[in-house]
């Protein structure tokens, strides 16, 4: 077990390496010079004054040494925690715009996640054995999933926030309040959370139902599910084993979603407005910050490892066959 | 009698119609008798056993009756036949490997079962012990993972769980297909002896393979297109045959100690007729080297000798 630990860290830290040098590289290959974009933002029409504030950027931004050197100091500031500063919001360090968009993007994404995949295993399970359910509510769910997001989240927007005007259409919360633990602003929060975080349910819901229902009824035509019913097991019985067996390529699919989380949902927060990760890495690019698009970049990768990680973890416990790779058969 | 099958008729539902792949079967089994089934693929002998105990999706039962013990055995109806599931009519099946929940623990599993008939695992667990001994599985195979035992091991528990409760009726579905001539023989000998100890009354052993069927069977059925083709004592099927049928089937047995490089062996030439819209008459007809005018009709079973029964008007 310790053996089969001690490798998966050592893959975990090999790809860690590989993902976070590639992060390092994209943002240098994108056209275009973050620094030119910086200086004209200042509108100074002397070209001595210009080249003078550009070599002032490339020094504080480190970008007047030699790109392996660059890579080297990059490295070396990462493992001190420094993630530099951002060009887009400068003069904020990006560790301190990434600290501000994460629970923005952790509120929206964890439950709608966690809530779907629940919901979708249970409802997909139980509409495997009723035809009617089968019939009439998983031909919505393909619709659901199939449905470009972008134009599901639009049309939330249009109709529940623009016609109806039950909901807000965008932001976090209202600007005319500020942040605080007041009932009134965490009102505000919740409105402005729902149309958001229903439409990432309902696309994710759809497919973990869909997912579900074709892996249960597998799973009740397997040959234990038969061997159990000619000797007249408890319906429920054969159930709750097929539910559990089915469950476990479900898991993996939760895993390589949870681990996407701190991506955000980049087409969510973009539509919603909705200041978590997603609209930081939108800003990132369109103003060619290096620094902040490496910082969140970093976060994601972490984000995979960690989730993938547990889940290896949780696999080992839910999946006995599993542990009897890890440990070799018993007879 | 433990068992008594009258004028069985099973069809499967597909598209293009009904299959009638169990024909008016009639039959009967003694108590302590094992009865070898046998015929080839589409013989109608793998919908008989699942008819006893439990239908799948696709059959329909279309007439005749179950009797086991005296009580009629509601057959056509999946609820109320789990009532006789397991404690009266129990089953091994062809796919013992994979018979057992691969995320179970086996002894979990067993419980769980119990559990859905009322009968509470401690009642049974000395018992359980003492028939794992019996097919020399240690104890300690209950706290593991069937992906954990060998593919002999988990045929010889599932025979051990399917026959915990005594039941009455046993129905032993191609046990040994999958297996190696070696364990055939010994998965049949143990089949065989748990009748000797009273575990099962009487057994139904469904095989394809007449040669190893008439190593524990007391009687021999052999079945032919969803009908009975001839039945009688296991030694005077293999010795004796009257159906033309049976007597093919038999000369199409390799034996030892014949170069078959010399003889060739011989088989029976064409095939059975769709079981879709069979033809009148003899179902053999189209194959049989006797087949004459009269076979145009459908010849009733009669009984040549005491326990005899042969389906063919030339015998």
């Amino acid at each position: 077990m310790r053996q089969y630990f001690g490798r998966k860290l050592l893959i975990y830290a090999l790809t860690f390496f590989a993902a976070v040098t590639i992060n390092w590289m994209i943002p240098r290959f994108m056209p275009g010079d973050p620094i030119q974009g910086l200086v004209a933002r200042a509108q100074v029409a002397d070209p001595a004054s210009v080249d003078a504030m550009n070599a002032h950027y490339r020094n504080l931004f480190g970008l007047d040494v030699p790109v392996w050197e660059q890579y080297m100091n990059f490295w070396g500031a990462l493992l001190r925690g420094d993630l530099g500063l951002s060009i887009w919001a400068f003069p904020t360090p990006v560790s301190d715009l990434i600290v501000r968009a994460i629970p923005y993007t952790l509120a929206l994404l964890i439950p709608a996640i966690l809530l779907s995949w629940w919901a979708g295993n249970r409802f997909g399970a139980f509409a495997a054995r009723r035809k009617w359910l089968d019939n009439t509510i998983l031909p919505v769910g393909y619709i659901l999933t199939a449905t470009p997001y972008m134009w599901l989240a639009l049309l939330l927007a249009w109709s529940l926030a623009i016609v109806a005007g039950i909901f807000p259409v965008s932001h976090a919360y209202s600007f005319s309040l500020t942040p605080s633990w007041s009932p009134e602003f965490l009102g505000s929060l919740l409105a402005h959370w729902v149309l958001p975080f229903a439409s990432l349910f309902l696309v994710m819901f759809g497919g973990w139902a869909i997912g579900m229902r074709n892996l249960i009824i597998y799973e009740l035509e397997a040959d234990y599910s038969n061997y159990l019913l000619a000797l007249g097991a408890r319906g429920k019985l054969v159930r709750d084993y097929a539910f559990r067996n089915a469950v476990l390529p479900q898991i993996t699919g939760l895993a390589l979603q949870l681990g996407t989380i701190v991506a955000g949902a980049l087409v969510t927060e973009i539509v919603f407005s909705y200041p978590g990760i997603g609209y930081l890495i939108l800003q990132a690019i369109n103003s060619q910050d290096f620094f902040l698009l490496q910082g969140v970049f970093l976060f994601i990768v972490l984000g995979v490892l960690i989730a993938n990680f547990i889940i290896d973890a949780v696999y080992t416990l839910v999946d006995p066959r599993t542990r009897v790779r890890l440990q070799g058969a018993g007879a | 009698m433990a068992l008594r099958v009258s004028d069985l008729t099973v069809h499967y539902r597909t598209l293009r119609g009904a299959v009638k792949a169990l024909d008016g079967v009639t039959f009967e089994v003694g108590d302590g008798e094992i009865l070898g089934l046998a015929g080839e693929s589409g013989s109608g002998k793998s919908t008989l056993g699942k008819s006893l105990i439990r239908m799948d999706g696709r059959m329909r039962h279309v007439g005749g009756t179950v009797e086991l013990d005296g009580k009629e055995l509601p057959i056509g109806d999946d609820g109320a036949m789990n009532r006789f599931r397991y404690k009266e009519v129990s089953l091994i099946p062809q796919y013992a490997m994979s018979a057992l929940n691969p995320t179970r623990k086996i002894g979990k599993m067993v419980a769980d079962l119990l559990d859905s008939h009322g009968v509470r695992y401690k009642s049974v667990e000395e018992e359980l012990g003492r028939r794992l001994d019996l097919v020399e599985l240690p104890a300690e195979v209950l706290g593991k993972y069937p992906i954990e035992l060998s593919g002999g091991m988990k045929q010889r528990m599932v025979m051990v769980i399917s026959t915990l409760l005594d039941p009455s009726l046993l129905i032993a579905d191609e046990v040994t297909s999958a297996l190696d001539v070696s364990t055939q023989k010994a998965v049949a000998t143990t089949l065989a002896g748990f009748r000797n100890r009273g575990f099962v009354k009487s057994m139904i052993f469904i095989t394809h393979d007449i040669s190893l069927t008439h190593q524990i069977a007391d009687t021999i059925m052999v079945m032919y297109a969803g009908k009975l083709a001839e039945k009688a004592p296991a030694d005077t099927v293999v010795r004796a045959p009257r159906h033309p049928y049976t007597k093919a089937l038999i000369n199409s047995l390799p034996e030892v100690g014949v170069q078959y490089a010399e003889r060739k062996l011989a088989g029976i030439p064409g095939s059975p007729p769709s079981l879709l819209n069979p033809p009148a008459g003899c179902r053999f007809r189209d194959r049989c080297p006797l087949a004459f005018d009269k076979c145009g009709e459908q010849p009733p079973a009669v009984e040549v000798a005491p326990g005899h029964l042969v389906a063919c008007c030339k015998a």
